[in-house]
């Protein structure tokens, strides 16, 4: 998949307009660096999901760089924060891109987040690359989700190991690796069903998933993305804690993101668990959907 | 639901209450974490500023100054004030005087529109509607499938054919007519506020039934863009109510604060499980002292109202009278109680057990299930006479129920702890012993 920083400014056009308009709007009314300013920088990136405790943080941060530079022209601040929110994202931690074989991606979230369409994209992308996919239908509680994925299956032609309604969702993961291991399957993307994260007999369905993957593959699975909506307020810092404390999770892949929610919960998200965003969906269609980079990222959203 | 939010205000207002009156200094103290707190719990920023703004007004005073308990007071004005965000009075769905009357869900992607139109279904035909399901999502891939199931699963008809959303919309309400269904429930397709084309077609079926409600299907996690998106929704196609999904989580729900604020629509029903039987009214009043930490009394005896019928109950009270309890009564309490919906959520309701205490408490329903597959691989005669389930009767039930001796003996003593508290209590009022029993205490 080839990085296009236009199709990411365009996705996160919404997005960005309003984060920076808002922005330069503030930093017009105010000539220096005061404190009005800064209560205005707050508010926006509290309506941005970053919540109270990160946007504490990155105030602080910029007052603190102002005053060691020595910085007290208000046109500089969206530098000062475009590094700021960088310096976050960044201690997220890096993407590995090394594939075990066959590659085993676990996807889980709370209900209706986009796990089916994610895992569309996902699938179309390794295919891309010339990969051999196969999809695990684990969703077997939703009413109609597996019929779902199988659509998508067949849109971006990839192989799919179905399931009974109420079937184990463990039995079909076992399937499907073995089956993959058989006939030579580069990548298999699981699908599971959404479930909040304070329930806890479903949490530990998932890590049964997960324990039985291990024994259908050692090692498996590789990577275990939580998919978050980018409209998600700061219950999704709920979500990633007890998501991570259950299956450890190795990655997020957030959507939505072409809609107004400006995605701020992702930077409280990596400010306090260090889990990189590695994907970003940007529309329903296979193709909407980026590899997260922080850099880009808050180039894309600041400039 | 609202948990972290009710312990924030608990924690702050302690404070308050340790130090008899209230200054100026500390009100502003404690309404900085009110603010905080509101903030964590995605009510949005402005709706906060005005909030607060309030609240300190009328907090801050001689009112205060001359109250005996001054935190009771600020207790108060925040509730008052909660009230008031959350809208003071509980509002009905609108019927149509000529059926069939048309509800129209619309939001986003991922919502829960497809659950909330089954949930409603199955309420009204509770409430002796004749409804019919309509699946206007012909996007997303499987989308009609789910609503055919959901209605299969229900037993209520699902009109689907290959059309356009608005012919499809338009159509289900004539067939509703012919077929004497009284009520159309449409699945619109989940969509962003902010895509146009899609809006568009919404205001077409609009204009084509002409619903009674349009209702706004909105994720409780939803955190500051829910706003933008309630308010979009009622400036494109205008909203007569909201239903509030997924809260049976731990999200906060601070978004139903700013929406209502915000949009002035109502909050009618909320989701709280991916049951198609968990669905609750709103009642803004009692949401608001379940913020404050008081609990939510009338909700839960409603509920037992519902769930649990007044023969059986009769019944029972004779039985009990004649101090002949047996695992068979035990057996039907445990159906009652199931009536109720999740165990979790009842509990939830209860002053007390909202807050802290619930917290590491998980509770298991499938403990329940346990008893119930215990009971059922008893005989007919060991149901009724307990004392005969001797060590090889135990080994049988253990076997036939897949539990294990530990966990039937454990019920045994379960239950005959249970028959003896009952002997004392047969003179006892019926409904306190229901309120015993039930382990509410």
């Amino acid at each position: 998949m080839k990085f296009s920083l236009e199709k990411l400014k365009s996705g996160l056009f919404k997005t960005k307009e309003n984060l920076l308009g808002k922005i330069s709007q503030a930093v017009g009314l105010h000539k220096k660096i005061d404190q009005e300013l800064l209560d205005e920088l707050e508010e926006i990136l509290i309506k941005s999901d970053v919540g109270p405790s990160t946007t504490a943080k990155i105030i602080e941060g910029l007052k603190k760089e102002a005053t060691t530079r020595k910085i007290d022209d208000s046109e500089k601040i969206t530098e000062l924060l475009k590094d700021q929110v960088a310096s976050i994202l960044n201690s997220g931690g890096v993407c590995e891109n090394q594939l075990a074989s066959p590659h085993v991606i676990m996807v889980v979230g709370v209900n209706g987040t986009g796990k089916t369409t994610s895992i569309a994209k996902l699938a179309k992308d390794f295919k891309d690359q010339g990969k051999n996919v196969l999809i695990a239908a684990c969703d077997t509680f939703r009413a109609a989700a597996g019929e779902q994925l199988s659509i998508w299956a067949e849109r971006v032609g990839v192989e799919l190991v179905g399931s009974m309604p109420n079937q184990d969702p463990a039995s079909v993961a076992f399937d499907a690796i073995k089956a993959a291991c058989a006939r030579g399957f580069d990548v298999v993307i699981a699908d599971t069903a959404g479930r909040l994260h304070t329930k806890v007999n479903l949490m530990e369905e998932l890590k049964k998933v997960k324990r039985v993957m291990g024994k259908a593959l050692p090692g498996a699975p590789h990577e275990i993305l939580l998919v978050i909506d980018a409209t998600t307020g700061q219950n999704g810092l709920s979500q990633v804690k007890m998501f991570k404390e259950t299956v450890d999770v190795t990655g997020i892949f957030l959507t939505k993101l072409d809609g107004t929610a400006k995605g701020g919960i992702m930077i409280a998200i990596t400010d306090e668990f260090n889990i990189p965003v590695k994907y970003i969906g940007l529309g329903e269609k296979p193709d909407d959907f980026q590899k997260f980079d922080p850099k880009w990222f808050a180039e894309a959203l600041f400039s | 639901m609202f948990e972290d939010l009710t312990n924030k205000l608990e924690g702050i207002f302690k404070k308050i209450r340790g130090q008899g009156r209230l200054s100026e200094g500390n009100i502003k103290d404690a309404l900085k974490e009110v603010r905080r707190a509101l903030l964590e719990a995605d009510v949005n920023y402005k709706v906060v500023k005005d909030f607060i703004t309030q609240v300190e007004t009328k907090a801050i005073g001689q009112e205060v100054l001359k109250s005996i308990t001054p935190g009771q007071l600020v207790i108060k004005i925040v509730n008052d004030e909660l009230t008031a965000l959350l809208g003071r009075d509980k509002v009905d769905m609108k019927f149509s005087a000529q059926p069939p009357t048309v509800f129209m869900l619309v939001g986003l992607q991922g919502s829960g529109k497809t659950t909330a139109c089954g949930k409603l279904a199955r309420y009204y035909r509770k409430k002796g509607r004749f409804p019919l399901l309509v699946a206007a999502d012909i996007y997303r891939p499987a989308a009609i499938d789910q609503l055919q199931i959901l209605g299969k699963s229900l037993d209520i008809p699902v009109y689907t054919i290959k059309d356009d959303p608005i012919k499809i919309s338009e159509s289900a309400v004539e067939h509703a007519r012919k077929e004497g269904k009284d009520l159309v429930i449409i699945d619109t397709a989940g969509r962003l506020h902010i895509d146009e084309p899609l809006m568009e077609e919404l205001r077409k079926i609009k204009k084509a039934v002409s619903p009674q409600e349009i209702i706004l299907v909105a994720d409780a996690m939803t955190g500051q863009d829910a706003v933008n998106i309630a308010k979009t929704f009622e400036e494109k196609i205008g909203l007569d109510g909201i239903f509030l999904t997924k809260m049976d989580g731990d999200a906060r729900g601070g978004a139903a604060l700013s929406i209502r604020a915000v949009t002035g629509k109502p909050i009618k029903f909320v989701g709280v499980g991916e049951k198609l039987d968990a669905l609750e009214m709103f009642y803004p009043d009692r949401i608001a002292s379940r913020i404050l930490g008081m609990g939510d009394v009338v909700s839960l005896v409603e509920k037992a109202q519902e769930a649990i019928d007044i023969e059986e109950a009769e019944k029972l009270e004779k039985k009990l009278r004649k101090e002949a309890f047996t695992l068979d009564d035990f057996y039907s309490q445990l159906q009652q109680l199931k009536k109720m919906g999740p165990l979790e959520s009842v509990l939830e309701m209860i002053p007390g057990l909202g807050g802290a205490s619930l917290k590491g408490l998980k509770i298991d329903d499938k403990a329940m299930v346990r008893v119930e597959a215990m009971i059922n691989s008893m005989t007919k005669d060991e149901r009724h006479k307990p004392h005969i389930i001797d060590g090889g009767r135990r080994r049988r039930i253990a076997t036939g129920s897949g539990t294990s001796v530990q966990d039937v003996n454990q019920l045994l003593k379960q239950f005959f702890m249970m028959q003896k508290m009952i002997k004392n209590v047969t003179k006892m009022d019926m409904r306190k012993f229901e309120k015993g029993f039930l382990g509410f205490r």
